[in-house]
């Protein structure tokens, strides 16, 4: 079980296996339209929602501009609170950290919540390396590890399967990692989720160390807080002895009354729901009751690196409740699995790169490209982040990393820009374009309407038309005619010079 | 003074048909509408695909073109996001100031539908188009500007024409520029939905308010054979009811010629 983005092609190649796959495609359209509509009924609820916005928008930014100093005010909130601090500036560190952690407790394996920080660093991979097995608890995380894939989506990690792949995976896997599935086991929900119930409770009962995320920090308290459906999350969070929680940095709020900005925003912009199922809180250690060693290891691995751009940062205030991917038009046709990145759909696209560095790597430069800035996901996005914005301008650092070079599209927009930069350029171009469509003005092929059209064209043309249609250029410019006509008074009234 | 028409590099080169409507459809509401003819192009291309030094030769012809002009009208949702939004950001990259400043200055950008409704107050533009029309909002025009329902508030006002609902209407269409290109086949994929829900609501005609957008969408109905056509906002605006010379009916012309009859008589 393990499973890795690593080698994923740029997203236009891994893009067109995602758009051949038909169960993929039929999935992906089912789930995300039944997620998005019910965002939108209980969103619709909720009269003050863009007020909500708004606050959800300002607290995160007020937190990361005194990130230093609510970090600090957390880590000694929580070690009065009986919790080890630890501090990890990239993955390798913080790997390490939980390893030891689970090493000196003599354990070889780990119960999970599900947590989008341990998969960023790849916690699973670095405790097997160690000859622990963590086990993954979260049902879709479960079917996913069960079958040695990889996450698609934020919240829903299986959404690209459907039940019967899921029954199939089950009754093949199970049994090899604990409690088979029984024989007769059907493709309904009820009875798939009895079978993970049956094979988890076995692990929940037998771990002592559990590893969590958390959805949110407090720095006044040093309270953490998991937000969860299953209940799964509970009794990793309440069952061990010992728990390690990994936390990013852009994780904290301020006070305790910040949640409830927060506790209403999330669950109506991921689930749909009203209020999510689920919500453990737990501050320290609480002699007797739960966990009584508790560790929190807050996490970098790049975020401060986000935090200095001056436009992207915005993305930190993400709250990982992936609105924004059932959405995307992009992400419901290819799926999580093209973006080759734990965070997929728009927050994957300008997240997973500003982690990690634009301008060195050809799979993570294509991702802010992977969108056609519709802008569908700054429309739904809870803390108001401008994907669309923040793609641009990663854009923009992908293209001055690479200026100077003799590249087809380099030289292309140069060569616009300089037709672009004098009028007089341009009408020379439009003449070109229109002696084009002189040439052409004959051809048999017509749109709807009479418009002359062209079909598929040999080259670099064949991007466009090789399903598109190309209009045949006008044999007049606008701007000729405008010039030849004075604007059009000096037209007869019949006579024109024009496109159709 | 006049309002400024940006006519767009697209429709300059291809559908000067669109810039000719506006034209047409402003002089009968009265405007003064004027053709500054050092535009070139607003910089959206450049700047969506991340060359932003590319897009501020293109911005210091902007401002000077249109430097001046009362107003801007823009047959194009996508083109007046760019210049709204993008401009400044365009300017600062370029480090200087008097940049800046000009684009803080400049006058006022609308996209067609905005500068009807809002500016010049109407919604009856004295139009006539006789067929089942849908219409696709842009995701620009519908996002970035929010112009919400305007341009259907004018088509429902077209005398003759019938607007049906359009499918799933606020989900992109897949052009996205550069993005029809450099992903190509999600692009297609998303055109390929747009276009089956164009047929779906059984309009004879898609209409928008981006020529960019109708070019991706219209050219996967005419691969398809759809018989469904693409076209601007502005043109059926432009529309008018054509003036028919009616022969004169059996006994009109018994009637006139009993006159000339008379006349000859007298």
């Amino acid at each position: 079980m393990s499973a890795t983005f690593l080698g994923t092609p740029a997203f236009p190649t891994a893009a067109r296996t995602a758009l051949a796959d038909t169960q993929l495609r039929r999935n992906l359209a089912h789930a995300t339209g039944t997620i998005r509509a019910k965002r939108a009924a209980v969103v619709g609820e909720v009269d003050e929602w863009e007020r909500l916005r708004l606050a959800g928008a300002a607290l995160k930014d007020r937190t990361l501009r005194h990130l230093d100093t609510y970090l600090a005010q957390l880590e000694e909130s929580l070690t009065r609170a009986g919790a080890t601090v630890h501090w990890a500036r990239d993955a390798a560190e913080a790997n390490r950290i939980v390893v030891d952690v689970a090493r000196r407790h003599g354990t070889d394996e780990v119960v999970k919540v599900k947590s989008m920080a341990t998969q960023e660093i790849g916690l699973n991979e670095a405790l097997e390396a160690a000859g622990i097995h963590a086990w993954e608890t979260d049902l879709a995380e479960l079917i996913v590890q069960l079958g040695d894939d990889l996450p698609s989506h934020i919240l829903v990690p299986a959404i690209h399967r459907n039940r019967s792949e899921v029954r199939e995976i089950f009754l093949r896997e199970m049994g090899r990692y604990g409690k088979a599935a029984p024989r007769d086991l059907t493709d309904t929900p009820a009875e798939l989720a009895a079978a993970a119930r049956a094979h988890l409770r076995e692990k929940f009962l037998r771990a002592k160390v559990a590893v969590s995320g958390a959805n949110f920090a407090v720095a006044e308290t040093g309270t953490l807080a998991v937000v969860e459906s299953e209940g799964n999350g509970r009794m990793c969070l309440t069952l061990p002895e010992v728990l390690v929680s990994v936390v990013g940095i852009e994780k904290l709020v301020p006070t305790w009354a910040d949640l409830d900005v927060f506790l209403q925003l999330l669950p109506r912009s991921s689930t749909g729901e009203r209020m999510n199922p689920y919500t453990s809180m737990w501050t320290g250690v609480t002699p007797g009751d739960g966990p009584q060693e508790v560790h929190v290891v807050l996490l970098d691995n790049g975020r401060t690196d986000v935090l200095a751009d001056e436009v992207g940062r915005q993305a930190l205030r993400c709250i990982r409740c992936s609105a924004c991917l059932n959405v995307c038009p992009v992400y419901e046709r290819t799926g999580g699995h093209s973006y080759g990145s734990v965070y997929p759909g728009p927050i994957g696209a300008i997240l997973t790169p500003m982690l990690r560095g634009v301008g060195h790597d050809t799979q993570l430069d294509s991702l802010p490209y992977a969108s056609s800035l519709c802008g569908a996901c700054f429309e739904v996005c809870p803390v108001r982040i401008d994907i669309p914005e923040v793609l641009v301008h990663l854009r923009t650092k992908v293209v001055d990393a690479h200026r100077g070079e003799p590249k087809v599209q380099n030289l292309a927009m140069k060569a616009a820009s300089w037709a672009f930069a004098d009028a007089r350029r341009t009408a020379a171009a439009e003449r070109i374009s229109g002696a084009v469509g002189k040439v052409l003005r004959g051809t048999k092929r017509r749109a709807p309407g009479g418009r002359g059209v062209l079909g598929a064209l040999p080259g670099p043309a064949a991007a466009w038309s090789d399903a598109r249609d190309v209009p045949v250029p006008a044999q007049e410019s606008f701007r000729a005619w405008w010039a030849r006509t004075d604007g059009g008074r000096t037209e007869q009234q019949n006579g024109n010079g024009g496109a159709k | 003074m006049p309002v400024g028409l940006l006519v767009t590099c697209m429709n300059d080169a291809l559908f000067p048909d669109t810039g000719r409507a506006v034209v047409t459809l402003l002089r009968r509401l009265g405007v003064d509408v004027d053709f500054p003819a050092a535009q070139t192009c607003c910089g959206q291309p450049m700047v969506n695909t991340g060359y932003l030094d590319e897009a501020v030769p293109l911005l210091r012809r902007h401002l000077e073109a249109f430097a001046g002009y009362e107003a801007v009208v823009v047959p194009s949702g996508s083109c007046a996001g760019s210049v709204r939004h993008q401009h400044r950001m365009v300017a600062e990259r370029s480090g200087d100031p008097g940049l800046v400043r000009a684009v803080e200055e400049a006058p006022p950008v609308y996209e067609l539908s905005e500068y009807l409704v809002d500016v010049l107050g109407v919604v009856d533009v004295g139009a006539y188009f006789p067929h089942r029309v849908t219409y696709h909002p842009t995701c620009h025009s519908l996002r970035m500007l929010g112009v919400g329902d305007r341009p259907t508030r004018l088509l429902e006002a077209v005398r003759g024409l019938r607007l049906v609902e359009l499918p799933e209407a606020t989900e992109c269409c897949g052009f996205g520029g550069t993005f029809a290109v450099k992903n190509s086949e999600t692009s297609i994929a998303m055109g390929a939905d747009k276009a089956r829900h164009v047929r779906e609501s059984g309009a004879e005609v898609l209409v928008a308010g981006d020529n960019s957008c109708l070019t991706h969408i219209g050219g996967l109905l005419s691969r398809e054979r759809s018989g469904v056509r693409v076209m601007h906002l502005a043109e059926v605006l432009a529309s008018t009811e054509p003036v028919i010379e009616q022969p004169p009916r059996e006994a009109d012309r018994r009637s006139a010629g009993s006159a000339a009859l008379t006349g000859g008589a007298r």
